[in-house]
């Protein structure tokens, strides 16, 4: 009943407003000159690379090992350089994070060949340590960031995706819809869904018999 | 109490700003009268802060970072000398004999070329699949391992203790020589220290395209570590590894 309820008021949404956001195709928009080597690795230099740090991201959250995600990030920063000549400027980094999704699913954990190390907690968030806090403070801030990472880590894919791209990288819907190759609606629902089981995992359980009650229903 | 069924995806666009005037206005009347959506609103905001806290998005690695920036492909530098016009080969081809002629005759200038085949070699190696021949974490397999293969033997010292732990050993070649690469790891950076034969003695650090080299010599070898690590961590290995090997 829920499904159908939800399918409706999508279906709704997109001819209200969501018609209009959809990605322009590469095909209708007119071909620009090809601009020289060196000016199409200057063009990528900055258009491209500023999003490294969200395309390494999304790949630990995809991936969850450290040392794939760097391989598989290299892989799609140099596909993305390869294709750089196609792209026809929408959204450079959800364009970049569609190459990085799909290297991501290409790429299987323990085939890069090399020792996975276990990250020291110090190594993961000591460029971040915010010096105003005590050495207790610090270390409660980092249980907690440790917790909302693996906590992020332990939902199925498709929301933890959705999640990621909308909450961390602060993707709109659309170029959600983009990267992920789903329609709006479905980001919506995967969105909704991954925050449900977020908050319940993450948030104080005040509401955990009525979310109980709900999912029965 | 819990939000209405068919509010769920609209409580979540207007948290993201993603509804136009009109559903925004529909759905704040509705969260005005409704508490269940009104407390889900408040969980869908707690929880948008507790995921934007600094610190839960990944950053990416210096070691990264410095893998692309040298990427022979993605580096303008090296690009343009990749996709010469036609016209400018000749020329190319001929300030190539002036610098190998330069480097021939004056052996000084040579060093730099090392170190430029030092951080290749480095960056190389970190590319899946090529960092080790022989892996393990056991330096009693690594030494005989290089037996055979090259007509010295490096010294092999286990470093895990001081927080460089023995990631396993391949062949490289460096100056067309053939050269030991022993592997150490310190967190998730990788140092590939190189190690050949060479009775000249020289001691030095310098910093390549980003990379940290170190370079000293000790009983007829000489020893080059390359890594992303900062110039100070590499001289502490440098530190660890001369203790671990005792004076010679």
């Amino acid at each position: 009943m829920r499904q159908r309820i939800g399918h409706e008021l999508v279906k709704t949404f997109s001819l209200m407003r969501f018609a209009t956001l959809r990605p322009t195709s590469a095909s209708s928009v007119t071909a620009l000159p090809s601009p020289s080597d060196a000016e199409l690795a200057h063009n990528f230099q900055r258009t491209i690379l500023p999003h490294l740090d969200g395309a390494y991201s999304l790949a630990r959250y995809l991936t969850r090992d450290p040392v794939l995600s760097e391989d598989v990030v290299q892989d799609a920063v140099l596909r993305a350089y390869r294709a750089f000549g196609q792209f026809r400027g929408e959204s450079p980094r959800a364009w970049l994070f569609a190459i990085v999704r799909n290297c991501c699913r290409s790429a299987q954990p323990g085939t890069s060949g090399r020792v996975t190390l276990v990250a020291d907690p110090e190594a993961a968030f000591g460029d971040q340590a915010d010096p105003a806090l005590t050495p207790e403070q610090e270390a409660q801030r980092q249980d907690e960031i440790s917790g909302v990472r693996s906590a992020i880590e332990a939902i199925p894919e498709p929301f933890r995706e959705a999640v990621v791209l909308r909450d961390l990288e602060e993707l709109s819907y659309a170029e959600i819809a983009q990267v992920t190759g789903v329609p709006m609606g479905t980001v919506m629902s995967r969105l909704a869904r991954g925050r449900a089981m977020l908050a319940k995992e993450l948030l104080p359980t005040k509401e955990t018999e009525s979310e109980q009650s709900r999912s029965v229903k | 109490m819990s939000a209405c069924a068919d509010q769920e995806l609209l409580l979540g666009g207007l948290v993201d700003g993603e509804l136009d005037a009109a559903h925004t206005a529909i759905v704040e009347a509705h969260v005005a009268r409704c508490e269940g959506c009104r407390e889900e609103l408040e969980r869908l905001e707690a929880l948008r802060n507790l995921l934007k806290s600094d610190g839960v998005r990944h950053a990416a690695p210096d070691s990264l970072k410095a893998r692309i920036a040298t990427h022979p492909e993605l580096a303008p530098r090296a690009a343009n000398e990749n996709r010469l016009p036609n016209w400018l080969a000749p020329g190319l081809a001929g300030a190539v004999a002036a610098s190998l002629a330069l480097v021939t005759f004056l052996p000084a200038a040579s060093s730099s070329v090392v170190e430029e085949q030092l951080v290749s070699s480095h960056v190389r190696s970190l590319q899946p699949g090529h960092l080790t021949d022989v892996q393990t974490t056991s330096q009693h397999i690594v030494k005989p391992w290089f037996n055979g293969r090259i007509d010295f033997a490096p010294p092999v010292p286990e470093l895990a203790d001081v927080g460089f732990p023995l990631a396993g050993g391949r062949l490289d070649s460096i100056n067309g020589k053939t050269v030991a690469a022993i592997v150490y790891h310190r967190r998730l950076h990788t140092v590939n220290l190189f190690v050949w034969r060479d009775d000249g003695s020289l001691e030095k650090a310098t910093v390549e395209d980003g990379f940290a080299i170190n370079e000293w010599s000790s009983g007829g070898l000489r020893f080059a570590a390359v890594s992303d690590l900062g110039p100070a961590e590499l001289k502490l290995f440098r530190q660890e590894f001369q203790r671990a090997t005792g004076p010679s």
